[in-house]
């Protein structure tokens, strides 16, 4: 049936933007240490020593990077608990029973993600300032390549927190496979600097695109081909609304 | 008799272990009325409630809530339904206003404050309003969890086991509450263990095992149909047979002729003035007696017999 409910969708969202507000320390300010520590080591204190790479100084280099590392793994972890914690502790019951579809549940859990990684992404810039000197060509286009990303990995979150049936397969994907993805994706260094075999191997990384995109929008350089940094971006984000949808409609993991 | 508010029919829960929790079940709920779900443990009570309110998706047969099938029109009758689980289940950091105000939002209506006061005041949790939910007791928690199902002021109400585990004074609350609910026109239907709170409150109730309804009747007329009146005269001498003088009642001897058991009625009285007929034959015909031990049948009685007969 088709409609939307705009006050469900609001409830939601104002109830998970407050439960970031309640774990503020966890939420904002254990990822913006951690950013920070890389930007001590990577950027100012090994940074000093590197050369520069296609032209930018690498303390700058590596900041859409770690933007990107602490965007995917706080995006995918913020919506994936999101939904996983009524269906752990069985409040699920009442979004299940209300007038609430796929819509408005992704407006409020994924919209929320989004928000949250906003203004995580917004704090580690302006951390980035205190470390290293950068700049950024593409503004607009960076927001909306960060929100595209946040967007993507909440859904992506979304659905490893309906998938999820214990703590322990919450943490796996991200840690298993995301983190080491991440940091072979080009975070730290451009993927040219990789001899063959493994230049041609990190290009079947996803996140080098990603990765690559983001960088593109502050350098205006990039390893590979921005249109199909964004391509990959937009296929993933549509595949994995397609997946919510089917969770949704035959009812996977949600209803019995 | 009014049109029912909630028409279910043929409908069949079978989960994927193979296990059929429904089994071919039909049932309407007239509005206004309170219906009560009787049941053993895993007898489907909550697989049913669970099929109505979305939780559950039904292997086959249709429900209509308000006259809309809800495997399509779910939006508008679910935004008319009211759910309180069974399960204390509420996210225990919020405070009981935020939540109770969240599921009001959740159901698509505007924010209203003044409503969502009056809805704590009735249920005794005003001055707990700001407190996290966490820090509640049990008994305040479970107002907490009618308080979220309220706030949309739904039409029909589901109560899945509402006292379960509540101390008797907050029981007697809740039927307070769901007697005032039947005032203002709301629907409710409850599932229960305890057979009293069926009797106390209920204009119908259903008796389900296995899946299967295996009665749903007036209750009035469930205990008018299967009610009985249990007799234990203790005679003052043996007796070796029934005479023939009380032998159209339907008695029998026990205790080596020294009780003679009167067992019949219909739970509406009539067993009693016929405990009363037979004391009078009794003395007319010279027979002594030195005690009488007389009880109704309860409901409880009657779902006991219902529940035992088809083991």
């Amino acid at each position: 049936m088709i409609g939307f409910n705009p006050r469900a969708a609001w409830a939601i969202y104002v109830r998970e933007v407050m439960r970031a507000m309640r774990t503020a320390m966890q939420s904002l300010l254990a990822p913006v240490l951690t950013t920070s520590l890389y930007f001590i080591v990577f950027g100012a204190a090994i940074g000093g020593r590197m050369e520069s790479v296609g032209g930018v100084n690498y303390g700058a280099f590596i900041v859409p990077g770690l933007l990107l590392l602490t965007l995917l793994s706080e995006s995918t972890s913020n919506a994936s608990f999101g939904i996983y914690m009524p269906r752990f502790t069985g409040t699920i019951y009442e979004l299940l029973s209300a007038p609430v579809g796929v819509a408005e549940t992704l407006a409020g859990f994924v919209g929320a993600a989004v928000t949250k990684s906003l203004i995580l992404a917004s704090i580690i810039l302006l951390t980035a300032t205190l470390f290293v000197d950068y700049q950024i060509r593409h503004p607009i286009l960076a927001v909306g390549y960060i929100m595209l990303v946040a967007s993507s990995f909440s859904l992506f979150g979304f659905i490893l927190g309906i998938w999820a049936d214990n703590f322990e397969k919450l943490s796996i994907v991200p840690l298993l496979f995301l983190m080491p993805l991440t940091f072979l994706g080009g975070t730290f260094y451009s993927i040219d600097m990789l001899p063959d075999p493994w230049r041609s191997v990190a290009l079947v990384n996803p996140i080098v695109y990603l990765v690559n995109g983001l960088r593109w929008t502050f350098y205006g350089t990039s390893d590979v081909n921005i249109w199909l940094s964004f391509g990959i971006t937009m296929g993933f984000l549509t595949a994995c609304v397609a997946v919510i949808a089917f969770i949704f409609k035959t009812g996977w993991r949600l209803r019995t | 008799m009014s049109e029912p508010i909630l028409k279910i029919e043929n409908l069949t829960k079978v989960y994927s272990g193979g296990f059929k929790a429904l089994d071919d079940v039909d049932l309407q709920i007239t509005k206004g009325e309170i219906f009560a779900l009787l049941g053993p443990n895993g007898a489907g009570k909550t697989t049913l409630i669970g099929a109505v309110c979305g939780l559950v998706r039904p292997t086959s047969g249709t429900i209509r809530a308000f006259g809309d099938d809800l495997s399509h029109n779910w939006r508008s009758a679910r935004a008319r339904i009211g759910l309180v689980p069974q399960e204390l289940s509420t996210d225990m950091f919020e405070t009981v206003r935020r939540a109770v105000s969240f599921s009001r939002g959740l159901f698509g209506c505007k924010s209203d404050p003044a409503r969502i006061e009056d809805i704590l005041k009735s249920l005794s949790l005003w001055d707990k309003r700001d407190e996290q939910i966490r820090k509640l007791s049990g008994g305040m928690k479970r107002r907490v969890l009618i308080a979220k199902a309220l706030a949309h002021d739904p039409e029909l109400l589901f109560l899945d086991e509402p006292t379960a585990g509540v101390d008797v004074e907050l029981r007697r609350d809740m039927w307070r509450l769901i007697g005032n609910l039947r005032d203002q026109g709301v629907t409710v239907i409850l599932t229960t263990h305890y057979i009293e709170e069926a009797e106390e409150m209920a204009d119908r109730v259903g008796v389900i095992r296995d899946g299967k309804l295996l009665m749903v009747d007036d209750k009035t007329s469930m205990m008018a149909r299967l009610g009985r009146t249990e007799a234990h005269i203790s005679l003052s001498a043996p007796m070796g047979e029934i005479p023939p003088e009380i032998s159209e009642f339907p008695v029998h001897l026990a205790k080596d002729g020294m009780e003679l058991c009167y067992r019949g009625g219909d739970g509406t009285g009539l067993g009693s003035r016929e405990v009363a007929e037979l004391t009078k034959a009794l003395t007319a015909h010279g027979i002594d007696y030195i005690g009488i031990e007389i009880r109704e049948s309860s409901l409880e009685d009657i779902f006991v017999g219902l529940v035992e007969d088809r083991t």
